[in-house]
């Protein structure tokens, strides 16, 4: 097959691009540690709300250690449960959440903490706040005629060693 | 071994009778299947407008009410409207142009055609129905467990299969034509729409087994529940080669007709062929990319289906130096000299011409922000952000839209006999949809990117909303008002050119573009079977052993009875 040599080059610039974006890509995932939801089981959602059954018939955020917390949310029609998290800054955090009812999103405002939320399923995200703040908790998948009203807050409070002493 | 080019097809056959004698019954068609996406089209607009404005603040919806009940019900109606229906109408009813055109050959079972589209209208109505009555409120993407009226969903089906029967009457079409001209090459037309067509029965599998196997069966009360996860990924198996079908028939005309509206010919129209081919085969493996934030899918699985997504930006990018080129023969056969002097010499005055370059640089844009959502890690700061309104409101709303806009203003007066109405005001349409796209997407894109403003939302009345957002969203609101105008003129001009338009001197002809190029095609560039084999062995490899253990899994999760969240 017949093809010009000007497009030939273009050819090649086309796949050498590809190819960086590509290896860019794999090594920003493994070196930043970027990390998406996987697989963590199922979940019964009907079973969901029954005391002892899961943890998240409770949800709330438990220290693990000191600086180490994992927090158990629950996604339901407005809102999130808990809907204010506070931890002081410089804390490691991991989130288990999963939906009470339709499909719901969760993403913390300015961090990297960004996933689907599904009846049934598991996302589990971990993340480090350094600096103090208030954090919006925003839910981004349509989930009905309140959808816009569901968000939650994260409160990094400042510890000893983050506020400037005056 | 390669295929011969055709000299002149059948012109001895079709003696005294004129063009619009012998392809009555596809001039009808081609009609009503444009005239029903346009009006879509109008509607589907028409909320997209107030969607702009309520997020600017500017919330009309009460003054719509009782006819839209809220914005989520009136964003349903637009993402259904101008992504499923005003495509999905317009490509069959351009095709039905384009392939029996291309193959000089009027369709061979019309009986075929008609029930295709008797089946997308009756589909229509049934979809509509449930939209209107606000039984449907749960976006075009219709995500369980959100349960919409049974009859969404049968419409849904009913218009996609009436689809896929409209695509055999052109198979049909080929196979009559290919028995007269044995061991000729298709027409590149003819071969693009069909490959497009044939992509698109293997991509609508996906969404066709999510609503007849679940989403159906469960609103009829027959289920008695749905597995999210699973009609999430079947979902996006339709979804992602979806892009592919609103975009392919815009790369046909790019391909096979712009060059002569510019004056010039097609620059490699084997490298062309070749494109499809790879859309056929790369279009649905890539799914997966639209799932990167799901959990209980595989890391390895989401990262496989990003490396694809790179290979489908491939064609893209081979499809980006053929149609310069291209434009380039037109622009220096008509008298441009030196390295840029043949831009300035393309027909800029010609409406559809420039409607259709517009479409091209937006989608450049388009592109560039695309690549940015397919990388597994940069898709973290975007996802479900307004970024990606910022992004398809430049592919499927620009590229595809903008093109079809483009092809209107030579079909509409090809079918109804009229000269366009007000070329200039059909210019000004091109020239006000792309400087409101720019500010439009813009602003939606660094809303998604700098803030992290959730898409899908009613951002006027969100209790997150922050002030800096502001500037962010008065760009998109002048662009919002730009698109306004140009959408007017848009309608303007059809309508006016159908009711009003004077009757054409000569009758108007599909532009069709020669081939620089005359080197023989290739044999594997005009045979089926391998293409064919080769995407199905993809679709398996990339979707099987997923699939396999997610329905291995499935949770049937009830809702309440009635569980209605709008
Ligand atoms: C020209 C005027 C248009 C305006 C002002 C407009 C405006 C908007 C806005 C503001 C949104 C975001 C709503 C949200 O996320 O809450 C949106 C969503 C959308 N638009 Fe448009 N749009 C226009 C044209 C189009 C066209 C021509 C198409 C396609 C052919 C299109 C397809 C879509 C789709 C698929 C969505 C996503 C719906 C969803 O998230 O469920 N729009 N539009
Ligand atoms: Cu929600």
């Amino acid at each position: 097959m017949h093809v010009d040599k000007y497009e030939q080059v273009w050819i090649r610039i086309s796949i050498f691009v590809l190819v960086v974006f590509t290896l860019a890509v794999l090594t920003a995932t493994v070196s930043a540690g970027i990390q998406v939801p996987g697989v963590e089981g199922r979940v019964d959602p009907n079973l969901i709300t029954t005391p002892g059954a899961s943890p998240w018939a409770a949800p709330s955020v438990r220290e693990l250690a000191p600086g180490k917390y994992e927090a158990y949310v629950l996604a339901q029609i407005w809102r999130f449960d808990p809907g204010e998290i506070r931890i002081p800054a410089g804390s490691e955090i991991t989130f288990y959440v999963t939906s009470k009812d339709v499909q719901h999103g969760l993403k913390i405002m300015d961090t990297n903490i960004n996933m689907m939320i599904l009846p049934g399923q598991v996302s589990k995200l971990k993340t480090t706040f350094n600096n103090p703040g208030t954090y919006d908790v925003v839910c981004h998948e349509y989930c009905g005629i309140g959808h816009h009203t569901m968000y939650g807050q994260i409160i990094v409070e400042a510890t000893a060693d983050t506020t400037t002493t005056e | 071994m390669s295929v011969q080019s055709i000299s002149q097809p059948i012109a001895a056959t079709s003696g005294a009778k004129t063009a619009a004698e012998r392809f009555s019954l596809e001039n009808r068609l081609s009609a009503w299947q444009i005239g029903i996406a346009m009006s879509a089209l109008s509607l589907g607009i028409f909320l997209g407008i107030m969607q702009g404005l309520e997020h600017a603040g500017i919330d009309l919806y009460s003054y719509i009410r009782p006819a839209f009940q809220s914005y989520y019900q009136g964003l349903t109606i637009h993402g259904v409207l101008n992504a499923l229906v005003w495509t999905t109408f317009f490509i069959t009813g351009f095709f039905t142009t384009a392939i029996t055109r291309s193959l000089d050959l009027p369709i061979s079972k019309p009986w075929l055609a008609k029930l295709g589209f008797g089946m997308m209208v009756v589909g229509l109505l049934m979809t509509a129905y449930p939209l209107f009555a606000n039984l449907a409120t749960v976006l075009y993407t219709f995500y369980p467990p959100l349960q919409a009226h049974w009859s969404f969903y049968l419409g849904l089906t009913l218009i996609v299969v009436g689809s896929w029967v409209a695509g055999y009457a052109f198979y049909f079409t080929y196979g009559a034509w290919r028995k007269e001209n044995k061991g000729v090459k298709t027409p590149f037309i003819a071969l693009a729409a069909l490959i497009t067509m044939v992509m698109w029965q293997i991509a609508t599998l996906g969404v066709a087994v999510e609503i007849l196997a679940m989403l159906l069966p469960w609103s009829l009360g027959l289920l008695p529940g749905t597995d999210a996860l699973l009609g999430r990924t079947l979902f996006w198996y339709t979804g992602h080669p979806l892009v592919y079908f609103w975009l392919l028939p815009a790369y046909l005309s790019w391909y096979g007709m712009v060059p002569k509206q510019a004056g010039g010919k097609l620059f490699s129209e084997n490298l062309a062929r070749l494109v499809f081919w790879l859309f056929l085969i790369l279009s649905t493996p890539v799914g997966f990319h639209h799932q990167y934030t799901d959990p209980g899918i595989p890391q390895g699985w989401k990262m496989l289906h990003g490396l694809f997504t790179y290979g489908v930006a491939f064609p893209s990018l081979l499809t980006a130096f053929t149609i310069a080129a291209s434009l380039e023969t037109g622009g220096r056969a008509r008298g441009g000299k030196g390295w840029f002097g043949w831009i300035r010499k393309l027909p800029w005055n010609n409406p559809s011409f420039t409607a259709q370059n517009f479409a091209m640089i937006l989608f450049a844009f388009g592109g560039i922000s695309g690549v940015t959502n397919a990388s597994y890690s940069m898709n973290l700061a975007v996802h479900n952000t307004t970024w990606m309104p910022g992004h398809f409101h430049l592919t499927v709303g620009s590229a595809t839209t903008l093109t079809f806009m483009g092809i209107a203003y030579w079909l509409v007066p090809m079918l109804s006999g009229r000269q366009l109405f007000s070329p200039k005001a059909a210019l000004a349409q091109a020239w006000t949809w792309l400087f409101g796209m720019i500010f439009f997407s813009n602003g939606m894109h660094m809303l998604g990117l700098h803030f992290g403003a959730p898409r899908r939302t009613m951002l006027g009345a969100a209790p997150y909303r922050d002030a800096a957002w502001n500037p962010l969203l008065m760009e998109s609101l002048l662009g919002v008002t730009i698109l306004t105008i140009s959408a007017t003129l848009f309608f303007y001009v059809i309508i006016m050119t159908v009711l009003a338009g004077k009757k054409a001197k000569e009758p108007v002809e599909m532009p069709i573009a020669e081939s620089l190029d005359d080197s023989p095609t290739p044999a594997w560039l005009d045979r089926w079977r391998g293409w064919v084999y080769g995407a199905v062995a993809l679709v398996i490899l990339a979707y099987g052993p997923m699939l396999y253990v997610l329905v291995n899994e499935m949770q049937l999760i009830p809702l309440p009875p009635g569980f209605r969240v709008w």
